[in-house]
């Protein structure tokens, strides 16, 4: 009865999630057709859609969609070796956390994006400045997550282990890591997600390629249409990646 | 009781946290001396913060004790002894992402039990706490009777001959606690483990002990031995007789003034720092 009740209120909720997401759409197609918004400012819908289908067959996404997905990659590998190295021997010690905990999220704080020039003298106008932010940024949520994954493993555990003889290799893989992941992984899914974001939004700011940098050209082109589909486009791999993360992530849980 | 079949030796063991003048010096065990047989199950009862749990956390080399010597099975005690001592503590202690059986098996992977042992024994130890159809819950999906039985499970497994339990029953209610000690006095008449069992109720400690130390207030130290004389398993029937009246109300009379000393230093600690007893 109770899980009946629950699935139906999942269904509603699903339903107004879908309902409002069409009437956004129909708003913005009442609003390009109907109440005369300029197309230079709102192009038509139907406009975006015919554009969007033409981008995917063609494929002439796909050299920019490499460059940011490389540039993704590439500063999400660095943060979280980075962040979970510096993390974990963080989190050894409980001086290092009273000085870097406050630390790292007095950084995080702060919108790192504003170094984005600075990112781009050092590293030029190609991807090694996005990806040097995109490290720069992801690197915080990931390093705060993991210390606080792995200073906080009930001391419980650790005694219990090491009163059953547990070597230190043995307590670092079958207590702390296990102990640990969680919260781990939830600092890696917000470090993927605004590593994402920054790359992007970089792209649109200072870039040669990617699609970020895309967008912004079809917008200098006035090409109202075709730049909004490729915001779709984008938005659809934000979500198709934001989804794979958070399944990942899901999988690793056991509280 | 003579010294050389003595499996836990105590010596004079005092211990204290922090230093004298800090906020958090306490003082929790005095120049405490004690002798556990082999092959006895002794109850170690007291007021809250009497020490008992430290005692019996030096005795199985989880803390070090400030001075005096702990001996067990002859050797000192100078961290943790794996294959001469299980724990099984308050709260379960169980990994929580990890199975029932995942949780045994790595109990004894932890101790260096070859990998073909592991499984007969770990059915084994399942089989002797009634959880033989709970080898693939997790944790979180056992009530907290059967989380502490898996524990013991775990604990058994690893075949120690000194088993050490702190409080195992304290979190559960009246009832399945009541249940939990008969089936410990079952198994316990099997096997000739040294146990020693820290516990609040006076009821279980006259229930499974063979002798029960009952502690002073703190700073603690041993007040009294009474011995248990009624042979294991100890039926049910036990808890209404005579002689298990005699003996708990023995103990009540013992403890009574040290629980009332232990409220009372609680309370002039507690105004020492300026709050208020809590209710």
């Amino acid at each position: 009865m109770i899980s009946a009740r629950r699935n139906r209120d999942a269904v509603a909720s699903r339903l107004v999630q879908v309902g409002f997401l069409v009437a956004v759409i129909l708003l913005w197609y009442l609003a390009a057709t109907r109440w005369g918004v300029n197309r230079l400012l709102l192009p038509n819908p139907v406009a975006v859609f015919d554009d969007l289908i033409d981008i995917l067959r063609s494929g002439e996404y796909i050299e920019d969609l490499k460059v940011t997905l490389g540039e993704l990659a590439a500063a999400f590998a660095i943060s979280v070796t980075g962040g979970v190295t510096l993390g974990y021997v963080i989190s050894r010690s409980p001086y290092a956390i009273r000085v870097f905990e406050p630390l790292f999220a007095a950084i995080y704080a702060i919108p790192i994006v504003l170094f984005l020039p600075l990112f781009v003298l050092f590293f030029g106008l190609g991807p090694a400045s996005k990806i040097a932010l995109g490290a720069a940024i992801s690197f915080f949520p990931i390093a705060i997550n993991t210390v606080t994954a792995f200073g906080n493993v009930d001391r419980l555990f650790v005694t219990a282990a090491r009163s059953m003889g547990a070597s230190e290799y043995r307590l670092f893989r079958n207590v702390l890591l296990p102990a640990a992941l969680p919260v781990v992984l939830s600092g890696l899914r917000m470090g993927f997600t605004i590593a994402l974001l920054s790359i992007i939004g970089s792209e649109t700011l200072a870039s040669l390629a990617g699609l970020g940098h895309r967008i912004v050209q079809l917008a200098e082109s006035m090409e109202m249409a075709r730049m909004f589909a490729y915001i779709v486009f984008v938005i659809a791999i934000a979500a198709i990646l934001n989804a794979v993360v958070s399944v990942l992530e899901a999988r690793g849980r056991w509280n | 009781m003579a010294t050389a079949e003595a499996a836990i030796k105590v010596r004079g063991v005092s211990h204290q946290f922090g230093e004298e003048g800090e906020q958090r010096y306490v003082r929790a065990l005095a120049d405490t001396s004690l002798d556990v047989a082999r092959g006895e199950l002794m109850c170690l009862i007291g007021p809250s913060g009497c020490g008992k749990s430290t005692l019996l956390n030096i005795m199985g080399g989880l803390m070090t004790s400030s001075s005096g010597d702990a001996e067990v099975l002859g050797k000192a005690v100078a961290g943790p002894m794996p294959r001469d001592i299980a724990f099984v503590f308050q709260e379960s202690a169980l990994f929580p992402w990890n199975t029932v059986i995942e949780n045994i098996e790595l109990g004894m992977t932890f101790q260096g039990v070859a990998k073909s042992e592991r499984a007969t024994r770990a059915r084994r130890a399942l089989e002797a706490v009634g959880l033989k159809e709970f080898a693939q819950h997790y944790p979180s999906q056992l009530s907290g009777g059967m989380r502490q039985r898996a524990a013991l499970a775990r604990a058994l497994s690893l075949e120690t001959p000194i088993l050490l339990m702190d409080e195992p029953f304290g979190a559960l209610d009246e009832q399945t606690r009541m249940i939990l000690g008969e089936d410990l006095s079952v198994l316990l008449a099997r096997s000739d483990k040294t146990i020693v069992f820290v516990t609040h109720s006076l009821g279980e400690a006259v229930f499974l002990a063979d002798r029960v130390a009952v502690f002073s207030a703190r700073p603690g130290t041993i007040k009294q031995v009474i011995a248990v004389d009624e042979p294991h398993p100890r039926k049910p029937e036990f808890v209404t007789s005579a002689k298990f009246t005699a003996l708990r109300n023995q103990l009540y009379g013992l403890l009574h003034d040290e629980i009332r000393k232990a409220v009372l230093q609680s309370g002039l600690r507690a105004a020492d720092r300026g709050e208020t007893e809590p209710a």
